[in-house]
């Protein structure tokens, strides 16, 4: 077994415990390069059939190849595809910073869709190589009736043995891709030739490192235009993979506040 | 369509991923310097992103403090105020032979949970120790923890040398303490490294301030660790996660902890010893997969015969399978707040079986911090143990100095995880050799059955209070069925009572066997073709629950919901009557403990409508889940 089928193990493990042990589960699909590589490792894990909903839940800003890809990979795919829209932005805490707050919708969005379905576990595809909060994540990780994180009184969880009976009313957070690195999100897509969307690759020296809200997403210097060129430009670098993503550099804690309040 | 598939063209992945990886853990005290390790590491190794340096400068000013390394990781504001980590945390390194994943864990007591979260995934550990205060207590109780958690390979670092005038002499003294501790638990320290972790020393270069020292840096103590043994050569063990039914295939889904397996290989399932052959071993997107599969993958196989198989059940081969018992010797650690004691009711977690259990005796009980011995009749919060579980039901599980996967088990308190341990023995209730059971496949094809009696097998499950009308119901079922050239076989509750469950009581435990027996004959009639219609009270949701996974998708439950107080006017059997005058204890209509079922295939009350019309709407509920045969007179009429 290489790298890449220890990291595909493991996570099909984590899915089939989330499948075996939960009751309502959802994929959340923000349709970026490591929710397709997750959906690409669920539809392993089942056989090429994703037995629970993908979940996308739309700012209605994201870029137009974003949802060309949605409608067509969720036909393709065959995915239970539901699209959840967001509340407006005067809805979110204004104490936050533009940016954050404009993300904050998609938590908000995230909670209405959690009481509409009733879900009791949300599969997400964050990678603790991303983000400082993100690196303190459990594999399974409560959330209160708010959806809440509180990293104060996270589970012991060890050997694999996850905690999976959420509190009445509240949620879990699964993360099945948590222990994979972002260059191996990119070998792992090529190896399976799982379909991208284009603006990962460079055009005119610009290309975009990580995908959310069109209006606070930035592309980065770069010139690699295929996934190999990807991975040597991922070998050199020191940029951090979200320096494109606004929220996270308004303020030191704009991140960590998001997390706390349910944000991925 | 603007969308990319990449090509299968492109030349091999340039990035290292073939690499060794090693998963290292750095433990010890609080305020022993872990965190400004972690961030010297990074930064002598170059592995901080661009900007990263600056932003800590810039918070560290903020905070009108010193530049501090552990802000590095310590990403948290409440961490950083505090100046604790809270949580574990991971981030990688490369070295020049290997990839490294460091897992930072807390050393505060608070957090002893964290610890082990992050401790139990490593490969490897970093202990460290203030070189000031020396061995403190939870340095001994990581040190215990880490041998607990099985990580034998174990660096020292002793920190902050600095602050010692870099003496050789307080260097040894620390070396000598800790090594003495470490290799009592049974653990050979790789290296003691003397460092300064806030300037550099030892870390990635030896400096002249260390002259005295000739060992290995730290960086070079972390390349000269292992990656985790490959488990392949120890027996196969495969802990069955769930059965998959999505398409024809009934595929069981698991990872396999240890060994190998390949289509055609014969195995035994666990507890139960049964024997079946792997047909094919299924993937996707290309099925089925040949060659063998080995430790760590996640598979699907399919079996050559239907047998029931459960989640949690582990697959080894003949000869070579996992124990099975209900009595198992454990040494765990606790992290819950109540202390664990005697008697306790428990869940425990062995892979992916999970059984309630009784804490039968606490053998010891130890505070790993100060090493001592304590009373045996609890074991307290960051305090471990040894304790005798007798567990309700049997699982398969491996002493841990034979399988180290399949060998540990976690305990479960209100739903969350309150501690873990290590089986040491298993008391094998019943042999601990697999009963060869070859069960015989009938000679008739299903089809060939459901061809003559113009239905499929099922199990009609009946449930309700005595006196509701479950057995004139099931008579009347069994009639009509047989009326149609069907082949109905009726398993009434009591009359089963009177042989084969002769043996069993009114107990708890006796009623679910009761009904586990009821299931079984039942399914086994089903198998052949044949409807079995099981009318028994059945008043626990939970067994009902196990019978249906037992019959699985030919199981039909019908809920017989006749009102309490009909049921004791008629009273058929004279049993309501003898409850009143006490006669009859634990009598399930009057005591009130009877559970309704939800998900139920039908409800039927019997106080208000014919036993006719009952009947026929039994048939109607069959016919539309694929029971019954839909009648031909449809397709005469369009002729």
């Amino acid at each position: 077994m290489d790298h890449l089928d220890e990291l595909e193990a493991q996570s099909i493990y984590i899915l089939r415990e989330a499948f075996a042990r939960l009751k309502k589960l959802a994929l959340l699909w923000s349709l970026g390069k490591d929710s397709n590589v997750m959906i690409w490792l669920a539809r392993k894990a089942f056989f090429g059939r994703v037995p629970f909903p993908a979940l996308h839940v739309d700012t209605g800003k994201k870029f137009p190849e974003m949802y060309a890809f949605r409608d067509h990979f969720g036909k393709e795919w065959d995915l239970d595809l539901r699209v959840e829209p967001c509340p407006p932005i005067d809805s979110v805490d204004p104490t936050l910073p533009p940016a954050a707050r404009s993300a904050a919708r998609k938590t908000e969005g995230l909670k209405l869709a959690l009481v509409k379905h009733g879900f009791d576990g949300l599969i997400a595809g964050i990678r603790r190589d991303e983000e400082a909060t993100r690196a303190k994540e459990r594999v399974f990780s409560p959330r209160a009736v708010e959806g809440g994180w509180d990293v104060r009184d996270q589970p012991p969880e060890f050997w694999d043995h996850f905690n999976a009976s959420p509190p009445q009313g509240a949620h879990l957070r699964i993360h099945p891709i948590l222990h994979w690195t972002e260059a191996d999100i990119w070998a792992y897509t090529k190896r399976e030739n799982i379909p991208i969307i284009p603006l990962y690759l460079a055009r005119d020296g610009k290309r975009y490192r990580s995908l959310g809200d069109a209006d606070i997403t930035f592309p980065v210097a770069s010139t690699a235009s295929n996934i190999d060129e990807i991975l040597t430009e991922l070998d050199g670098t020191k940029i951090p993979e979200r320096a494109g993503r606004a929220l996270d550099h308004e303020t030191e804690d704009a991140f960590e506040r998001l997390r706390v309040a349910g944000y991925l | 369509m603007n969308m990319i598939l990449p090509t299968a063209s492109i030349s091999a992945t340039p990035n290292g991923t073939t690499r060794p990886q090693v998963r290292i853990v750095i433990v010890g005290h609080v305020d022993h310097g872990k965190s400004t390790l972690v961030g010297r590491l990074l930064h002598e190794t170059g592995s901080l992103p661009d900007g990263k340096l600056e932003m800590l400068k810039a918070v560290s000013a903020r905070r009108g403090m010193p530049f501090e390394w552990s802000f590095l990781l310590d990403a948290l504001q409440t961490e950083r105020d505090q100046g604790i980590t809270i949580d574990t945390t991971q981030i990688r390194f490369r070295t020049r032979s290997r990839d490294v994943v460091l897992i930072d864990a807390p050393g505060h007591a608070e957090f002893l949970r964290n610890m082990i979260t992050g401790a139990s995934q490593a490969d490897g550990a970093v202990l460290i120790i203030d070189a000031l205060e020396g061995v403190r207590d939870q340095t001994r109780r990581h040190g215990y923890l880490l041998h607990l958690l099985g990580v034998k390979q174990v660096a020292v670092v002793v920190n902050k040398m600095d602050r010692v005038d870099f003496s050789a002499i307080r260097f040894k003294e620390i070396s000598d303490e800790i090594s003495a501790h470490l290799i009592g638990l049974g653990v050979t320290p790789s290296a003691v490294i003397p460092i300064s972790a806030r300037d550099g020393d030892g870390v990635a270069e030896h400096t002249p301030r260390i002259g005295w020292y000739s060992g290995p840096s730290v960086v070079e103590a972390l390349d000269a660790l292992e990656p985790a043994r490959p488990l392949a050569q120890l027996p196969l063990r495969l802990p069955a996660q769930a059965i998959y039914k999505f398409d024809d295939r009934r595929i069981i889904a698991g990872r396999i902890e240890s060994g190998s397996l390949k289509a055609g290989d014969e195995i035994v399932i666990m507890p139960a010893g049964k024997i079946a052959r792997i047909k094919t071993v299924e993937s996707w997107p290309v099925t089925p997969v040949d060659g063998p599969q080995t430790a760590g993958r996640s598979v699907g196989i399919t079996l050559d015969r239907e047998l029931f198989i459960e989640r949690g059940d582990i697959i080894g081969h003949p000869g070579q399978s996992p124990r099975d018992t209900r009595r198992i010797r454990a040494r765990i650690f606790w992290l819950h707040d109540k202390p664990l004691t005697k008697g306790e009711q428990i869940l425990i977690r062995l892979g992916t079986r999970e059984s309630r259990a009784t804490v039968v005796a606490i053998e010891k009980a130890i505070d790993p911090g100060a090493l001592s011995n304590e009373e045996n009749a609890a074991i307290a919060r960051n305090h471990v143990g040894e304790i005798d579980i007798s567990l309700a039901q049997p699982v398969a599980t491996d002493p841990y100095t034979e399988n180290p996967r399949t060998g540990r088990l976690v305990i479960e308190v209100n739903g969350r995880i309150a501690g873990g341990g290590l089986v040491l023995s298993v008391d094998a209730g019943r042999p601990a050799v697999p009963v060869d059971i070859v069960p015989v496949e009938s000679a008739l094809r299903p089809d060939e059955r459901s061809a003559r009696y113009r239905h499929n097998g099922a199990v009609i499950w009946l449930t309700g209070l005595p006196g509701s009308g479950k057995s004139t119901l099931a008579r009347a079922l069994e009639r009509r069925l047989f009326g149609n050239g069907g082949s109905p076989i009726l398993l009434d509750g009591d009359t089963l009572r009177a042989g084969l469950n002769g043996d069993l009581g009114f107990s708890p435990q006796d009623r679910a066997e009761n009904i586990r027996r009821l299931a079984e004959v039942a399914t086994h009639l089903a198998r052949n073709g044949h409807i079995a219609i099981v009318a028994a009270v059945s008043p626990s949701a939970a067994d009902r629950a196990a019978a249906r996974r037992i019959a699985d998708s030919a199981f039909r439950e019908i809920y017989v919901a006749t009102p309490a107080e009909v049921c004791e006017t008629r009273d058929p059997k004279g049993h309501y009557a003898k409850a009143r005058s006490g006669a009859l204890q634990g009598f399930t209509g009057i005591a009130n403990d009877y559970q309704p079922p939800t998900g139920n295939e039908l409800t039927i009350d019997t106080s208000n409508r014919s036993v006719a019309d009952a009947t026929d709407e039994i048939e109607r509920m069959l016919a539309r889940t694929g029971i019954v045969f839909d009648e031909l007179t449809d397709l005469a009429a369009n002729i």
